[in-house]
């Protein structure tokens, strides 16, 4: 009756298992594509053993278990999948289930399943229908609150262009005779088509809160040689990790450590003091901390409270002026000798007082809003999966176009990139294509 | 008494009344000119883009058109060949004079078919169920149902320039009190507008400094029944010619003396986007520096050509100079004037799919009455309204197409679902499965309705079981031939490939199949996936389409709908949720909630 939907059932965040579920007609078909052994030979309510797999890679080894429609939560096929928790394992499972032909479940959507299909009781009907109401409404917001600014305009931009290119390949089909309307070239096609597989590459690669959710947050702590960066670190991480010294330039490679914060991961790359040196060791050492900038998510800054500010702090903070930084005034428990007028939190690593550093990062990439409504996290899977099938659809577009396919063929995978992308932004194509025709050429008898 | 009374003998009206009548129906069709029955009072056409494939579908399902269209056409052309299987589309260029003989020919030999002479100004209703029709006299006839098709006569109005004169198109009568009528009994009445260029003497034309542009060089029909009758060297060509900076210059000088740029000052009925006007073109479009224009031949029996992209509602005296402006057109004659007609509809909303009124019961609508605009629009609503008039005094289910079905039920599911803004033209582009509406395919969409309606008889359906059968034994026979180019591959790999062609492996098959099965298996198999994506697309909207919504629904009682879908169920009363989906302003919440209430009121409901 309904399409497949899926979602995370466990709440978000690390945990020692998390599982994802997917309930529908085809919800055995979907995980089939995605589990290395044939699902279909399982059993009704047992639990089952393997691997989650992309491309023959394995994503994680997972207990899978398999309820048969109709004595099921929702009365159809439901599949549940323990994952070894961890967030990027767990969404990168959800996106796949979504990227094989699932559709991520609105808030409530299970329960609402339930109810439709006459698992619950009639009884609850009212409060379900208000709950569903409600759901629904924020899922909307949902969907076109996910995706703002840069990215949506480039999102709308893109797709704008696969609707001017319908609309002339539909006003070709339709005004077959007005040659004066450009007839649409396979070249023009296939431009369209690189172009857009480039953007989706870039936009996926550049979407700041995907890289959050994939890889975590790269946090390069960077500063003078002796600010106490490493004792930062150590601080940061709880455990001593960094050798610690009052010698200037101890630490001459990187040394990482992550922790997490509301479960989302956090790198960080402690690199050697930023100083003219002549020390060989050393001075690769520093060229590999500035290099390190450029890649970072965040940047924490670090000065001496204790100290004045040299001409190597004036250079780091104009270096890191247009990254996403926080600048760290250590040493706090000494003598205040620096004047800064810039914003900043002060610390004291030497007496664990890191709190205002901590509460910065989090307001810094709303890593509380994660956890608590886990919108900017799901959302995230939709808009991502979204933007590989769009990319799915414009690789079959170029494969079509090689082998001579015709046009009013190849216009299926047009149409399937203006759906995905306008999903992501929440524009719907309805009568969109028809007023374009209308409003770009002068047609007609 | 009649079983069933038409109003008008346009392409809508002949279609409703034939069919009625090959269903075996006593059937009146009310004309205001029995010569003008099956006119074409706008373009010389029968098909184009989408249309062509609704001529075919209008006849698998048993309907006259194509036939009568095959039988005297001028010209025939098989649009988009280039561009794949699925937007092909013929358009023959028709014969005014013979093919609404050729048409008035089959009603009159019909024995079921009363004709008469008349305007119906009225309806008899009693109780919301029509009883028959009163003519301008006052005469009463009754019937059990009633089939509307009064196209652009409910109180047309010809404009050019700055008059308005109330008339039918060529001097004919127009319904005056009708759509007064209809307003009083409910429904909702829209003015709308279309327009017509003019013609000119063939004669008087210098065609050298024109490009011909002949018909195809294979031969086509419309009809699944018939062979071609015309010949290829037969064929009269259409000329290509070009507007002029002086035409431009003409149309901005003047362009407050057109009916629509102020030469009439009240409001206007709403064109058709689709088919603007040349004034419309050169406003809009300021930037072009020229427009196409296509000169056709009207008949072969008469002189007219018909300026195809030139329509306007410029007085007489600036038509001139405007026809004198285009190259080759310098001396031309004008036969007939261009001018802009508007006339009443009513909102099709007020219609279900089987285009009976929700109003009336057994009173139906079909062609511009429903805001439709073309002939072949006409004539396949005209056709639908016939089968379901008839099905139902049978007391047999309706007949409603589906969108992955048929063009037509695009078409009907377009004006009950979403209503019309401005005249509604066919286009490719509104069917979302029209990969699944091939030209090639109408008979094996549709034919078996035809045949369950009683429009198609045994032998026609015979004939496609029997090709349906050879389809299925072409593709087994690839499945086993074996070619050898560099490396072995089964006939349907070889097939698959775009550069083969199955008539290169002709030969190899066990027995000589007809080239159009041949065709159809080749087109199964070459776009086999591309088939398949449409056909699970329209699978999730059959899934809808078979919950049905009971018609009695009361949605004020529905907790939690939005109001503005609440508004629009009421307005639409969508009969499915397939429907209901479609409807702009309804969300899947609202559906949800629908859904919900169905389970909680109509419990017996799954």
């Amino acid at each position: 009756m309904y399409d497949t939907i899926a979602a995370i059932s466990t709440a978000q965040g690390v945990g020692a298992i998390s599982i994802v579920r997917i309930s529908g007609d085809e919800a055995l078909e979907i995980v089939n594509k995605i589990f290395d052994r044939n699902i279909y030979s399982f059993k009704s309510n047992t639990i089952n053993y393997g691997h989650i797999i992309e491309n023959g890679k394995v994503i994680d080894e997972v207990l899978i278990s398999v309820f048969l429609a109709p004595k099921t939560y929702t009365k159809e096929n439901i599949i549940e999948i323990n994952t070894h928790g961890g967030i990027s394992v767990t969404n990168k499972i959800l996106e796949l289930l979504l990227e094989n032909g699932a559709r991520l479940a609105e808030p409530g959507e299970f329960t609402k399943r339930a109810f439709l299909n006459g698992r619950i009781d009639l009884i609850e009907a009212e409060s379900v229908m208000d709950l569903i109401d409600a759901k629904t409404e924020s899922a909307r917001k949902l969907a076109i609150s996910g995706v703002e600014g840069r990215l949506s305009s480039k999102i709308k931009k893109l797709r704008d262009k696969a609707l001017n290119l319908i609309s002339n390949i539909e006003v070709n089909i339709d005004y077959p005779e007005y040659e004066d309307i450009e007839i649409m070239t396979i070249e023009d096609i296939k431009r369209f088509s690189n172009e857009l597989n480039s953007e989706i590459d870039d936009l996926l690669k550049t979407s700041e809160s995907g890289k959050l959710i994939k890889e975590g947050i790269n946090t390069v702590i960077i500063g003078r040689p002796n600010v106490g960066k490493s004792s930062l670190l150590n601080r940061l991480l709880d455990e001593d990790k960094a050798i610690v010294t009052d010698i200037p330039g101890t630490t001459r490679d990187i040394v990482e450590g992550s922790i997490r914060i509301n479960g989302v991961l956090i790198n960080f790359l402690d690199t050697a003091g930023v100083r003219e040196t002549t020390n060989t060791v050393e001075k690769i050492g520093v060229e590999k901390s500035l290099s390190l900038l450029d890649s970072a998510s965040l940047v924490l800054l670090v000065l001496n409270n204790n100290e004045k500010l040299t001409d190597e702090d004036k250079d780091l903070l104009e270096k890191t002026k247009n990254k996403k930084r926080i600048i760290v005034v250590n040493k706090k428990d000494l003598d205040s000798k620096l004047i800064l007028d810039l914003d900043h939190v002060s610390v004291s690593a030497e007496n664990n007082d890191i709190e205002e550093l901590l509460n910065k990062i989090n307001e810094l990439f709303k890593l509380d809003e994660i956890n608590d409504g886990d919108m900017t996290y799901i959302s995230n899977a939709r808009e991502i999966s979204l933007l590989k099938k769009a990319k799915k659809a414009s690789n079959n577009l170029v494969e079509a176009l090689n082998n001579n396919i015709p046009i009013d063929m190849l216009e299926i995978d047009i149409k399937n990139i203006i759906d995905y992308l306008g999903e992501v932004t929440g524009d719907s194509y309805d009568n969109e294509l028809i007023d374009k025709i209308f409003s770009r050429f002068c047609l007609g008898k | 008494m009649y079983d069933a009374i038409v109003v008008g003998g346009g392409h809508a009206g002949c279609e409703a009344t034939l069919a009625l009548a090959n269903m075996g129906f006593k059937t009146l069709l009310v004309s205001g000119s029995i010569d003008h029955i099956a006119m074409m009072p706008c373009n010389p056409h029968i098909g184009g883009s989408a249309k062509g494939i609704v001529v075919r579908e209008i006849d698998a399902l048993g309907g006259m058109m194509g036939k009568v269209a095959d039988r005297t056409l001028l010209q025939m052309k098989m649009l988009n060949f280039s561009k794949g299987p699925a937007v092909r589309s013929l358009r023959a260029q028709g014969d005014k004079v013979t093919y609404p003989k050729e048409m008035q020919r089959l009603l009159k030999e019909n024995k079921n078919v009363t004709l008469l002479e008349d305007m119906v100004e009225d309806l008899i209703v009693v109780d919301n169920v029509i009883h028959g029709v009163k003519l301008s006299g006052g005469e009463e006839i009754s019937a059990k149902s009633v089939i509307l098709t009064t196209g652009t006569y409910m109180k047309a109005d010809i404009l050019v320039g700055d008059t308005r004169t109330r008339s039918g198109p060529t001097n004919t009568r127009p319904s005056l009190y009708l759509s007064e009528n209809l307003e009083r009994l409910g429904f909702k009445i829209l003015r709308l507008k279309t327009g017509t260029p003019p013609r000119v003497q063939r004669d008087t034309i210098d065609f050298s400094k024109t490009k011909m542009e002949p018909g195809d060089d294979k031969l086509y029909t419309f009809s699944f029944d018939d062979k071609p009758y015309y010949k290829v060297e037969e064929q009269e060509p259409c000329y290509l010619t070009y507007t002029t900076p002086l035409t431009h210059k003409i149309i901005r000088d003047n362009l407050t003396k057109s009916s629509m740029y102020g030469g009439i000052k009240e409001k206007l009925g709403t064109g058709p986007r689709y088919c603007p006007s040349i004034e419309d073109k050169i406003v809009r479009f300021a930037d072009k520096e020229r427009h196409q224009l296509f000169l056709e031949p009207e008949s072969r029996y008469f002189d007219d050509i018909y300026i195809q992209g030139f329509s306007t509602s410029m007085p007489h005296d600036v038509q001139e100079e405007m026809v004198h402006s285009l190259p080759g057109l310098e001396n031309a004659k004008i036969l007939r004037y261009a001018y802009a007609i508007e006339y009443d509809a009513i909102d099709s909303r007020d219609l279900y799919p089987t285009l009976e009124t929700k109003i009336v019961e057994n009173l139906y609508t079909a062609g511009q009455i429903n805001g439709t605009s073309g002939y072949e629009e006409a004539a396949c609503q005209g056709l639908m309204a016939g089968i379901n008039a008839g099905l139902k005094m049978k007391n047999e289910e309706p007949l409603i197409l589906k969108r992955d079905e048929a063009y037509i039920g695009v078409l009907i599911d377009d004006l009950v679902t979403k209503g019309v803004r401005d005249p509604y033209r066919l286009l490719t582009s509104r069917a979302e499965y029209r990969l699944l509406l091939r030209s090639d395919n109408a008979d094996l969409r549709l034919r078996k309705h035809g045949y369950r309606v009683g429009l198609i008889n045994k032998e026609q359906y015979d004939r496609l079981i029997n090709k349906e059968e050879n389809i299925d034994l072409i593709i087994e026979e690839l499945n086993n031939i074996k070619i050898k180019s560099e490396k072995s591959m089964s006939g349907i790999d070889f097939v698959k490939r775009t550069e083969n062609s199955i008539f290169d492996i002709k030969d190899k098959f066990s027995k000589e199949y007809d080239e159009l099965e041949l065709e159809q298996a080749e087109i199964q198999i070459k776009y086999e996936g591309y088939i398949k994506k449409a056909r699970k697309e329209a699978e999730k909207m059959r899934k809808l389409e078979n919950k049905k919504i009971p018609v009695d629904i009361d949605y004020d009682k529905v907790p939690n709908l939005a109001s503005e879908a609440r508004v629009k169920l009421k307005e639409v009363r969508p009969m499915s949720f397939s429907q209901a989906s479609r409807i702009s302003g309804v969300n899947p919440s609202d559906i949800a909630i629908l859904s919900v209430y169905m389970k909680r009121y109509f419990n017996e409901y799954k």
